[in-house]
């Protein structure tokens, strides 16, 4: 039978230490993927688990774990030449159409980077596509920074803002929350501006209100939601809010859907 | 077309059909109730006519004959993984007509939402056959005819109770089963008309609702023990789970075991975010979900109004006075 919930096996190709606790794992994967989707990604006997893909190319997928519970605690001890299981991808991206010739604004908070990162990194290589890029990064700590060396690099070619919200002695750059680097953006033309906020749930909520008393119209803010999915195929039940299934409507969404969404 | 059986021919009826289909009805449990010296009326095979219960209402609903508890989804060894065997039988069950409808709740998620069906529900589903219990004086707690599930055309064989016989109505590919044992006689299935409780459903939900003090009861009055998830004839949810054998931990298999909404842990993100830690707010997700968003997404309300949930609660919470209740708030806000 045509069975959706059997994985494929990806062969690690290369793991990154991100941070003691976020590793980079690219795989070996064929699969045709638009940014902001996930792959259910799982261990036989350990389990399965819904995880963004966070950058993807010619024959590959990038996914960045941290160590939160049973199956990733396991998957950081694997190596590269060793196998995962995966299946998908699933879901809506980010809508990438829209953002074409506009003012791009990124919020993110932590982990929350993963899911944007192939944006980020698509305007990077094409940054004719965005009329002007600006993202905002925060992050708990200064441990606690992801993609250090793509925020460099993004930087040359446009606005990078990261903060921790609380700093150490080494630590030069800014510290506070991302909703106190929000309010002080100055944008040009709020109703042109399309915003990309990912995060911890009260980030988002925070972030987004900021951004819409900067004059952003709703219409224009795209969240992407971290729910549990044990199947991302609309069956399991775990990941409806109201009459939305994230894992079939999202993890994607308008803010005009999101903001109608209670939990 | 209409046939009449005695009960013996009823029976006859049954072994014949045996050959070929695994049998399931509402069965006498003896002394597997809740409470000592009770029985349980539950799902499980059948051979006669005796052994099926027509005078009470199963705890537990035919659901878990095409949803098992715990369903393996495949086998794995280190280097490969292979599916089980499907049953290969098809299926008898002996239903309600609100139960047909729950049927085609679940139909809905593992058939229809989404673009993928799952193969497991399908390979069961297409296998059953629906007997139709009469019931025409429904029970306490039920609510059928409010939800508009009380008539179903959808069976291959109706059948009602009487004191030394039975009559049915049969589709095509069971009359000649039942013209070998049973004589024609002209029978209308009958439906249930009135229950003793009506509800109204809510038509449009305010977001005010969400946040209705209405909920802040269940916080207190709820304890969370999911009896309502799992007796429910229409809940579809389940966790994939892992596991290795003890005598082999390179071998194991992935299954998938029931879960539900009202259940701790059943929102839980490794890393320790969670949604509706309240039990109210669980409470609230689960009635907007059988009465409003189910019917917002697919056109059809999730709930039949089969009124288990109410028989199996432990702390006395009416589903059905949630619902009206409901109701009344999202008329006023």
């Amino acid at each position: 039978m045509n069975n959706p919930y059997l994985p494929v096996k990806a062969k690690i190709l290369d793991i990154q230490k991100q941070t003691a606790i976020d590793y980079t794992f690219r795989l070996a994967a064929g699969l045709h993927v638009q940014s902001g989707q996930f792959v259910e990604l799982s261990i036989p006997r350990v389990g399965e688990a819904p995880i963004s893909v966070s950058d993807f190319g010619d024959g590959f997928i990038e996914m960045t774990i941290r160590r939160v519970g049973k199956l990733t605690n396991v998957v950081h001890e694997l190596k590269p030449g060793e196998e995962l299981f995966i299946r998908g991808p699933y879901g809506h991206g980010f809508p990438l159409e829209q953002f074409r010739g506009r003012h791009l604004v990124v919020a993110a908070g932590g982990t929350g980077l993963a899911p944007v990162k192939s944006v980020l990194n698509r305007y990077y290589h094409n940054p004719e596509e965005v009329k002007s890029l600006n993202l905002l990064a925060g992050f708990k700590s200064p441990a606690d920074v992801l993609f250090a060396a793509e925020l460099e690099k993004w930087a040359q070619k446009f606005s990078v803002t990261v903060t921790v919200d609380k700093g150490d002695e080494n630590w030069t750059g800014n510290v506070g929350l991302i909703t106190g680097y929000v309010q002080k953006l100055v944008l040009s033309n709020p109703a042109g501006t399309q915003v990309i906020v990912v995060g911890p749930p009260l980030m988002m909520k925070f972030t987004i209100r900021e951004i819409l008393g900067l004059g952003v119209p709703p219409e224009n803010i795209w969240v992407s939601f971290e729910r549990k999915m044990c199947c991302g195929l609309g069956k399991c039940g775990h990941c409806k809010i109201g009459d939305t299934y994230v894992c079939l409507d999202g993890p994607v969404f308008n803010y005009t859907r999101a903001g109608q969404l209670v939990d | 077309m209409g046939f009449a059986l005695t009960t013996e021919q009823f029976d006859a009826f049954l072994a014949g059909l045996a050959r070929d289909y695994d049998i399931y009805a509402p069965k006498r449990l003896a002394g597997k109730g809740a409470f000592s010296g009770t029985d349980l009326i539950a799902y499980a095979p059948v051979q006669s006519l005796a052994e099926i219960v027509f005078d009470r209402k199963t705890f537990y609903s035919p659901k878990e004959i095409l949803l098992p508890i715990s369903q393996t989804l495949f086998y794995f060894t280190e280097e490969a993984y292979r599916e089980p065997q499907q049953q290969q039988r098809p299926v008898i069950i002996f239903l309600r007509p609100c139960d047909v409808h729950a049927v085609k709740r679940l139909d809905q998620i593992y058939l229809h939402n989404g673009d993928q069906a799952d193969p497991y529900y399908r390979e069961r589903r297409e296998k059953v056959k629906f007997f139709v219990m009469e019931c025409t004086e429904g029970f306490d707690s039920c609510f059928c005819v409010s939800m508009g599930t009380n008539r179903t055309g959808e069976y291959a064989v109706f059948l009602r109770l009487e004191a030394d016989r039975v009559l049915c109505d049969a589709r095509p590919e069971f009359t000649p089963a039942l013209a070998a044992y049973g004589r024609e006689a002209p029978f209308t299935p009958a439906f249930i008309e009135q229950n003793k409780i009506s509800v109204k459903t809510p038509e449009k939900i305010a977001p005010a609702v969400y946040g209705h003090p209405l909920w802040s009861e269940y916080d207190s009055r709820c304890i969370a023990c999911g009896r309502c998830n799992v007796c429910c004839p229409t809940c579809t949810c389940f966790t994939m789970q892992d596991i290795f054998y003890e005598d082999n931990p390179r071998c194991g298999e992935r299954r998938r075991v029931w879960a539900g909404c009202m259940i701790d842990g059943f929102t839980d993100l490794a890393g320790g975010h969670s949604f509706r830690n309240k039990y109210g707010e669980r409470m609230r997700f689960k009635a907007l979900h059988k009465v409003y968003d189910f019917k917002k997404r697919f056109g059809d309300h999730m709930c039949v109004g089969c009124g288990r949930c109410d028989d199996v609660c432990p702390e006395y919470i009416s589903f059905s006075r949630i619902i009206n209740r409901l109701a009344e708030v999202s008329d006023d806000e």
